[in-house]
């Protein structure tokens, strides 16, 4: 095990591949020379060459369809899009592309790429800098999407990321870059497609992926702290495979259940894990699902509104409580 | 016969498309094509050109107008006509349709539906041999109203700027679906375009095969040594848009201009074949179109038990493969 931080878990994990395989390499605008927006491709450039390390003009739809051209005849890129706030411009390519060609063409040829890119808010960069869309790719059946919320699901999932042959949308978060955790060293890449218990409890399942998986777990171990509430939390880690099984095993223990999400609240990726709860353990549930999710505006500027906008641990640990307060199990 | 060997086999190409497209869009008509389909009726001398310029080993990426290059680069008619049947046999198995045909085999990578999207997959094809430093090249082909589309400028800029192994072969049919090249482009002679990349531009009569063939020849070997080509072969097409389109916006007179120019009827005035041979011709190709049908209808429709079978190239836990009227969870009691 070695301490290092999210971004840090990234960098190395890249760097081992690259080492690992030649079929590997790095595309994306500032990626070389720059060095990354947020540094997540440090020292690589100088260590592989530009071969390795493609820097890109600012041409989202363009090299991300070359990433999957040259994943077709056998490369293994690794595509870096600023953030998902651009990957918009891409979408032609990720949906009607990458996620098309292995189906529509009968399994002939697959697409092995990695889209890396971060979403996120509370960085103050306003409406159009600071989304989570990564819903729109988890809709899409032909992609996988993960979202790793710690430093060691960042390496394990980016490694199964590389060697999958799919195409994976690999989901960043601006907020978790700099938090640090434990990282195993050997290379064990994650199944993609499983959720993980991150904490085991059995008086409500709290829900989450990315940032919010991580806030969800720390909220709970301050309630399990502060008040002896037991709460089961689990970490989505995969968007598309959804882990159904885990989320629904899950609820027909605890009987409650509060689903956090960085996005919308309407459409939202939590309205697909309620559906899953009802589907699965409606007749276990003791209270309705509980959502925590965006405000529905575009993420504002200020301070003040931003932070009002966007989930808290004020809005989660509350969100917990009144669950179980409605279903008579708050010590 | 007098004719130069090269030419008449080319002759053959041009005739098999023909009847090929006629016959598609008859069995459109019976319904045993579904979908959208486009034809290369009015673009056989272009699609032939371009093709004989190619080796085996070298990659196409193409458009929905694509039947005549599948069958230009050597796929037995009959899979592309199972194809456009949506049969087992088909050479995208059935998943496809008219407008995606792929055979890995044959290194023809699609057959795409939206327009300029084979763009960046075909840049990222020559990177891909740049990057492995192949001899191969690829061959992308594209409609003239395609060249409007943002993929075209952002692909043909890194294309350039990476110095890939590329041909753009612009095939201008001089209509989108209605709209001519005057109201989309406001550079209508569209090989200019090749400037503003500092890449080699060219235009070549699309209806004039072995001034194609001579011009792609040229291109593939730029494209060889790293200089991507803009190459824009000017044709016409002579039905509509679509097997369905009556093509109401042309005037007659624009219509026999088009019937006059006809580059499969002039191939065969030039080659100036007897009567016994064209006839010798036309049967050996009608026999070939016959067989596809034959084949088409006789291969399976495409089973229902693989209906996720490409779900993904790598298995992984928890993917959804249900039916639309099943239950996520086993329903208590049912
Ligand atoms: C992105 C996109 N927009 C619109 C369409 C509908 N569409 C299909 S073909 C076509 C015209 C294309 O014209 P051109 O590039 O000249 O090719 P041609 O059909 O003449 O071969 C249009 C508008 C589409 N398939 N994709
Ligand atoms: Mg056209």
């Amino acid at each position: 095990m070695t301490v290092m931080s999210y971004r840090q878990a990234i960098n190395e994990t890249l760097r081992a591949e690259m080492h690992r395989d030649d079929r590997v390499f790095l595309i994306g605008e500032e990626i070389g020379v720059f060095e990354g927006s947020y540094k997540i491709t440090a020292g690589l450039l100088a260590e592989f060459g530009e071969r390795r390390v493609r820097d890109t003009p600012i041409s989202e739809e363009g090299f991300t369809g070359a990433a999957i051209g040259a994943a077709m005849l056998g490369l293994r890129p690794v595509v870096e899009l600023m953030t998902i706030n651009f990957s918009l411009l891409a979408l032609d390519q990720i949906v009607n592309h990458a996620a098309k060609i292995h189906g529509m063409f009968g399994g002939q040829r697959s697409v092995p790429m990695v889209i890396r890119t971060p979403g996120g808010g509370g960085q103050q960069l306003g409406a159009t800098h600071s989304q989570n869309v990564e819903l729109y790719y988890a809709f899409v059946p032909g992609l996988k999407v993960v979202a790793p919320s710690n430093p060691a699901d960042a390496k394990a999932l980016l490694l199964a990321a590389i060697r999958d042959d799919d195409p994976v949308l690999f989901l960043e978060n601006l907020a978790l870059y700099n938090t640090k955790g434990d990282v195993p060293d050997d290379d064990v890449p994650a199944e993609i497609g499983r959720a993980a218990v991150t904490r085991a409890g059995s008086d409500i399942t709290v829900i989450g992926y990315s940032r919010m998986a991580s806030l969800g777990l720390a909220v709970a171990e301050e309630l399990a702290a502060r008040e002896g509430i037991d709460a089961e939390v689990l970490d989505l880690r995969s968007l598309r495979p959804l882990d159904r099984e885990t989320i629904v095993r899950s609820v027909r223990k605890t009987h409650a259940a509060v689903v956090l999400e960085d996005d919308w609240l309407t459409y939202g990726i939590g309205a697909e894990i309620a559906a899953t709860i009802s589907d699965g353990a409606f007749d276990q549930l003791d209270a309705p699902v509980r959502r925590v999710a965006m405000a529905e505006v575009p993420l504002p500027y200020a301070k003040s509104l931003e932070s009002a906008a966007l989930p808290s641990a004020g809005d989660v640990e509350t969100a917990i409580r009144q669950t179980l307060a409605a279903v008579g199990r708050l010590r | 016969m007098s004719a130069p060997p090269g030419l008449l086999g080319h002759y053959r190409q041009m005739l098999l498309i023909r009847r090929f497209e006629e016959r598609a869009a008859r069995a459109y008509t019976e319904a045993k094509i579904g979908g959208y389909c486009h034809l290369n009726l009015g673009e056989e001398a272009t699609v032939v050109g371009l093709m004989s310029a190619l080796d085996p080993s070298d990659y196409v990426f193409t458009n929905y107008r694509e039947h005549g290059y599948a069958i230009a680069r050597g796929i037995d008619p009959s899979r592309v006509m199972a194809e456009l049947y949506g049969r087992s046999d088909g050479v995208s198995k059935g998943w496809g349709g008219s407008m995606h045909l792929f055979d890995a085999q044959a290194r023809l990578l699609g057959g795409y539906g939206i327009v300029g999207g084979q763009l960046p997959l075909a840049t990222g094809a020559a990177l891909a041999i740049a990057y492995r430093g192949g001899p191969e090249i690829v061959m992308c082909h594209l409609g003239d109203g395609t060249t409007n589309i943002g993929a075209f400028h952002e692909s043909l800029n890194l294309a350039a700027l990476w110095k890939l192994p590329i041909v753009f072969a612009v095939v201008n049919n001089q209509l989108g679906m209605g709209t001519t090249v005057e109201m989309s482009s406001a550079e209508p002679e569209l090989h200019k375009r090749a400037a503003a990349y500092r890449m080699y531009g060219e235009r070549v009569d699309g209806n004039d095969v072995v001034a194609v063939q001579e011009s792609a020849v040229r291109a593939v070997a730029m494209a060889r040594e790293g200089r991507p080509v803009l190459l824009e072969a000017v044709s016409g097409r002579l039905r509509g848009h679509s097997v369905v389109d009556p093509a109401a916006y042309r005037t007659k007179e624009e219509v026999a201009e088009l019937r006059a120019a006809d580059p499969v009827l002039a191939l065969g005035d030039q080659l100036r074949l007897s009567a016994e041979d064209l006839e010798q011709l036309e049967q050996s190709v009608a026999a070939e179109v016959g067989a596809a049908i034959a084949f088409a209808d006789a291969s399976a429709a495409p089973d229902v038990k693989t209906l996720f079978d490409y779900n993904y190239a790598t298995p992984v836990p928890n993917d959804l493969n249900r039916l639309p009227g099943q239950p996520l969870f086993a329903v208590a009691g049912a």
